[in-house]
């Protein structure tokens, strides 16, 4: 699936909080097209990787480089601009706001009505483009199957929605590469059969690329393209899931030195 | 903000009729014909008036305090920053309209607006370390800026008259004059509508929504391309303006604007307001500066009722009777911050809520 030049680059990354080396010499890439997962025990430094990609972390070394430009001092707000959108393993929604809001919010940067002509609304096309966006956003709304409850305050909303909700506003941003930490997490076996639907779905026909940090190992094997294991801050294996569930290193990093049994790597993960 | 409160049977039938500013027809009707009741209230026809000298300017006190409030909402409510310096900007306004009429001889009518952009610019200056600090630490920043701008309206004698003051003059359209309370009243029912619905229209498109998302999460607003120094410092700009708005309307009402008139009380009475109002919404500014400005007429109301009982002739009841009406106040607002966190606008929507069934309450 891989296109001329991949997507996203991670190339040597490291990043230190102080004492702690929470990733060391990272090095990855994610074609374009591509639906690749980041797979790792706890503490592993996954979430980490995902905010040196979306820009909440600056890498202490290294660089990150996306569609071919380096963006690895970029702030986060720039980055919208480039179609990186992202979900959050703690949910982060705007609680106050209603779902369609909190969806209206991911065209931030697609919207050019600012303070001025939104205030005047009427005359100067603002009323124009919030529809025209409206009647996009209605699209993710219908085919993420959160109709009914688009005019609720997200806060109220139970815990699958509100990741749905989540997943919705990151899709308003139109990304052309999409982060997803711990997409199904807390989920029961429908929810999360529906939520790699959806991944699958956004990724095979909205054609985006998608960068997965996910526990379910299940899942990851079946719908990943492309699997990257982290133990410690380091890349312990990287490539397709079934060779990746197969490596040594990864028995070891999620059972322990003894590793014999094959089954038991996916059931450890799952907890 | 849509509210997800609509009548059952009330279906919308395009994007256009589900984002306007009022939910349904029915509210558009009531807030039309509450402006036109507005429309009428100053009316003097023969030697009846529809309301008297007193209630006017009780009305016009209320408009150009809901304006200013408006702004502080926008601030405190929708982008979750506390000022306690908004008296500061109110009165920045007043002067400046002032002086910019006083001083290179511009209309007032356009003086007003002309105050309030350079409002919003003092606000966007004062507004910057909005950009790095939050919470209590931005409250203390705010109450710096209160300070400063009291004590820079004490000594700029060439800005504001310094101790004397300064005079206003009266607001006049195109060369007619506008004369008396009862005209200038049209004026400030004209400036709370337009700002009203700059304030609503905000709210339903791009910036507003940044705002909201900056209070709710600032972290995924960011993510979502929202520049949080931008909309932080962008907010208390916003806020000025509409504070400045206010204070002209204010300076050219009472013709005279004194450096005395803008201390932290009056920010903390806007406070008051937008709390007792409701946070975050645009209706609520009004109402709790409504409920601001009439508690301490009904509080005299009361104390003369009183007085004309067999109570009045206990000499502690009556001698404590001014104290009672300032304490009603402050209680009052405790018992909102109690019973009514969410304001009266919260307290308007569960009525709504009632109807919403109606007539048949399952």
């Amino acid at each position: 699936m891989t296109g001329e030049s991949p997507l996203l680059e991670v190339r040597e990354v490291s990043l230190s909080f102080r004492g702690v080396r929470a990733l060391s010499h990272v090095t990855f890439h994610v074609g374009r097209g591509e639906l690749f997962s980041i797979i790792g025990p706890n503490g592993a430094g996954k979430t980490s990787m995902l905010n040196c990609i979306s820009g909440r972390y600056t890498p202490t070394e290294g660089r990150v480089v996306i569609d071919g430009r380096d963006v690895t001092a970029m702030k986060p707000s720039a980055r919208a601009g480039l179609g990186i959108g992202r979900t959050f393993q703690n949910l982060a929604l705007f609680n106050h706001m209603t779902v369609l809001d909190n969806i209206m919010v991911g065209r931030h940067h697609l919207l050019r009505n600012n303070v001025a002509t939104g205030s005047l609304y009427w005359f100067v096309g603002a009323q124009r483009e919030e529809l025209a966006h409206r009647r996009q956003v209605e699209e993710i709304i219908d085919f993420l199957e959160i109709t009914p409850i688009r005019k609720a305050i997200a806060g109220t909303l139970p815990y699958g929605l509100r990741k749905r909700v989540e997943l919705a506003r990151a899709v308003a941003l139109k990304p052309h590469l999409l982060l997803l930490d711990e997409p199904m997490a807390g989920m029961n076996l429908e929810e999360k059969e529906d939520m790699a639907r959806y991944i699958n779905d956004l990724n095979a026909e909205w054609g985006m690329t998608v960068v997965m940090i996910e526990h379910d190992m299940a899942v990851v094997v079946d719908i990943s393209d492309r699997v990257l294991v982290l133990d410690f801050g380091r890349k312990i294996a990287e490539g397709e899931p079934d060779a990746v569930m197969a490596d040594a290193d990864v028995k070891k990093a999620y059972l322990g030195v003894d590793a014999e049994d094959d089954r038991a790597a996916p059931a450890a993960a799952a907890q | 903000m849509a509210q997800a409160l609509t009548r059952c049977g009330d279906f919308k039938t395009s994007y256009r009729a589900d984002t306007t500013i009022f939910p349904s027809a029915r509210s558009r009707a009531f807030a039309l014909v509450g402006v036109a009741l507005l429309i009428a209230a100053p009316l003097q026809i023969g030697g009846f008036s529809v309301l008297s000298d007193y209630w006017i300017t009780l009305l016009i006190q209320i408009g150009y305090l809901a304006i200013a409030a408006l702004g502080l909402n926008v601030l405190v409510g929708f982008t979750g920053q506390i000022s306690l310096g908004h008296s500061a900007f109110f009165g920045f306004g007043a002067f400046a309209s002032a002086y910019l009429n006083n001083t290179y001889g511009v209309p007032v009518f356009f003086s007003i607006p002309l105050a309030a952009l350079w409002t919003t610019a003092v606000g966007l200056i004062v507004g910057i370390p909005a950009g790095r600090i939050k919470g209590l630490y931005l409250a203390i920043a705010t109450l710096a800026s209160q300070f400063i701008l009291q004590d820079f309206f004490a000594r700029a004698d060439w800005f504001t008259g310094g101790s004397s003051g300064s005079l206003a003059a009266p607001f006049a359209v195109f060369g007619y004059q506008i004369s008396g309370d009862r005209q200038y009243f049209y004026v400030v029912l004209a400036y709370l509508v337009v700002m009203y619905l700059l304030a609503a229209n905000l709210m339903r498109s791009r910036d507003g929504r940044a705002l909201v998302a900056v209070r709710d999460h600032y972290l995924s607003a960011e993510v979502m391309g929202v520049n949080l120094t931008k909309y932080r410092v962008l907010s208390f700009g916003i806020s000025s303006f509409f504070a400045g708005i206010g204070g002209a309307l204010y300076a050219h009402y009472l013709q005279y604007v004194s450096v005395e008139a803008f201390d932290i009380l009056l920010s903390i009475q806007f406070l008051g307001m937008v709390i007792i109002g409701g946070l975050g919404s645009i209706m609520g500014s009004l109402l709790g500066t409504i409920f601001m400005v009439l508690l301490p007429e009904a509080m005299s109301w009361a104390v003369n009722i009183l007085r004309a009982t067999d109570w009045g002739n206990v000499p502690s009841i009556v001698n404590g009777l001014a104290f009672l009406k300032q304490a009603a106040i402050g209680l009052a607002i405790v018992l909102f911050l109690i019973f009514e966190p969410d304001g009266l606008a919260h307290r308007w929507r569960q009525i709504k809520a009632y109807w919403k069934l109606y007539p048949f309450s399952y």
